[in-house]
């Protein structure tokens, strides 16, 4: 089967030191993946090694074509959509300029100017304060405000990395119900890094496991979820 | 009364020249978090190429506009070969290549075209404006085409995507490689058009100050004292500044005794050190915040 997203033996790592050691995963087209693991595990460093940020060896597949060589920005343009830790705002723009820069490597203006109401759809909120400066936004719009810019791209693969971190937690269930929805709309790929384990595997079809760089375990979501050290080490249960 | 609307008009004036410095600087600022010390020099090579056309016979505005050409090329060119493989490197290496930019244009206008000073034309005249005794032709066009430049300017930075993607690099620059845009031309284009503004500048001052090769120092030093002023995060803050420090400088010259014309270069640095002290963000800027 090919994936839209095949990392094969990834290592990256920043400065000397590697973190991730052996990493093989795959995203299918329109699936959702979520990627578990402890804090220092390299969940982060897996997203910043495929956006092409930090230092990386391996193969990286993006709809059969290598990437691994390719430039942060040249990465993006292929239509995989980096949502950062921290949510990357541009916090003295708009919030609609926010939105532009993420059609920005896209040449269909019409079809631009339909997306911007898709997303004011999916988030009101950002359609009511398009034209005050991002960051007067709460974390919580700021993380709206980020998925929104991602979707401007019409990726063929999101990547978002902690999108619940320091959110409430209904503007976390509230989230996680648009992402679900943009999925069935869009048929857009996920590939999510998450803390909140039970979170990421209600919307998953694929997880795995990373510990210390490796990946220790994988499988369908459901399978996943029971899993007894993935229960007790994540699932709190 | 009217000596002070006069010396306020001047202060406008020269202060519009002081202002397209001080946001050239932040311009280059903005993208490379440097302060190019050899913006000064860079403008003067352009007054010299402007000079040049004009003696091979391009008419004035012909001459302009192929000059704001040559120096946004040679702006880009400056940060293509030489800051862009320093991008990484300590801050000291940065200053060192700035000096020796300055250094190395300074000498070259020397060897060039010598170091005597010639005048330099100014399509707008030097009788007063509608015979006023309020403000000079040429005053009054260094204000106009000031004006219009910063207009375009500011046209150019909020209804582009070009301009609206050079914001975004110079504002979160991991962010925007991650949606796509390539900041390291960004930065490469804001050295051009820095070099641009600079050209304008300098060609506007060199028919009052005349044309050499040290003919930017001072004007450089107002400049960075606007720019501080206005904060050298905010371009709207440098202009603000430069028109400022235009105004005071004139306003001191003429009513406090002691300064007079001998010691207005000290008052910019006057400026820099007092804003640095009581305001460091600048008028209109944000204080530089770091965790460590």
């Amino acid at each position: 089967m090919s994936a839209l997203l095949d990392i094969r033996g990834l290592r990256a790592g920043y400065g000397a030191a590697d973190v991730l050691h052996d990493v093989t995963l795959q995203v299918a087209a329109g699936g959702v993946t979520t990627l578990l693991g402890a804090n220092g595990a390299g969940k982060s460093t897996t997203l910043r090694a495929i956006s092409g940020v930090i230092r990386r060896a391996g193969s990286i597949g993006f709809e059969g074509r290598p990437i691994e060589t390719l430039a942060t920005e040249s990465i993006a343009r292929l239509g995989i959509a980096h949502v950062p830790e921290g949510r990357g705002t541009f916090q003295r723009l708009t919030v609609a300029e926010n939105l532009a820069i993420g059609a920005m490597p896209r040449r269909d203006q019409a079809q631009v100017r339909a997306d911007f109401d898709r997303v004011y759809g999916y988030f009101p909120i950002l359609k009511e304060r398009r034209d005050q400066a991002a960051g007067l936004l709460s974390g919580g719009e700021q993380q709206m405000l980020a998925v929104g810019r991602a979707l401007m791209l019409r990726p063929r693969l999101i990547l978002l990395d902690e999108p619940s971190f320091g959110l409430a937690p209904l503007v976390v269930r509230n989230l996680f119900a648009i992402l679900a929805q943009v999925r069935r709309d869009a048929g857009v790929a996920m590939l999510i890094v998450e803390q909140n384990a039970a979170l990421a595997l209600s919307l998953a079809d694929q997880a795995y496991l990373l510990e210390t760089g490796r990946i220790v375990l994988s499988g369908r979501a459901e399978a996943i979820a029971k899993d007894d050290r993935v229960r007790s080490a994540y699932l709190g249960a | 009364m009217e000596l002070l609307l006069q010396q306020i008009v001047a202060g406008i004036a020269t202060g519009s020249i002081y202002a397209c410095m001080a946001l050239a600087v932040v311009m280059i600022y903005q993208a490379i978090h440097h302060l190019n010390f050899a913006q000064g020099e860079m403008a003067m090579v352009s007054s010299f190429v402007a000079w040049q056309l004009m003696q091979w016979a391009l008419p004035y505005w012909a001459a302009f506009a192929a000059t704001i050409a040559i120096s946004f090329a040679g702006g880009f060119l400056v940060e293509r070969v030489v800051f862009k493989p320093l991008q990484r490197a300590p801050v000291l290496s940065n200053v060192v290549a700035f000096i020796a930019l300055f250094a190395i244009l300074n000498s070259a206008a020397g060897f060039i075209w010598d170091f005597s000073i010639k005048p330099f034309p100014s399509p707008f005249g030097t009788r007063p404006l509608f015979g006023s005794s309020l403000i000079g032709a040429h005053q009054a066009g260094m204000i106009g085409v000031t004006l219009a430049l910063l207009l375009a300017l500011f046209l150019f930075f909020r209804f582009t995507r070009v301009g609206l993607a050079m914001r975004a690099a110079a504002e979160n620059p991991a962010s925007a490689r991650l949606a796509g845009i390539n900041v390291g031309a960004m930065a490469a284009l804001g050295w051009g058009m820095a070099s641009a503004v600079g050209a304008v500048a300098g060609m506007l001052i060199a028919p009052v100050v005349f044309l050499e090769p040290n003919m930017m120092l001072g004007i450089l030093l107002y400049g960075f004292a606007g720019a501080v002023l206005g904060g050298l995060t905010s371009p709207a803050g440098a202009v603000l500044g430069g028109f400022l420090v235009g105004i005071l400088e004139n306003l001191a010259g003429t009513y406090i005794p002691v300064i007079g014309s001998e010691l207005k270069l000290p008052l910019a640095l006057m400026v820099i050190v007092g804003v640095l002290v009581v305001k460091p963000g600048g008028l209109l800027g944000r204080a530089q915040v770091q965790r460590v």
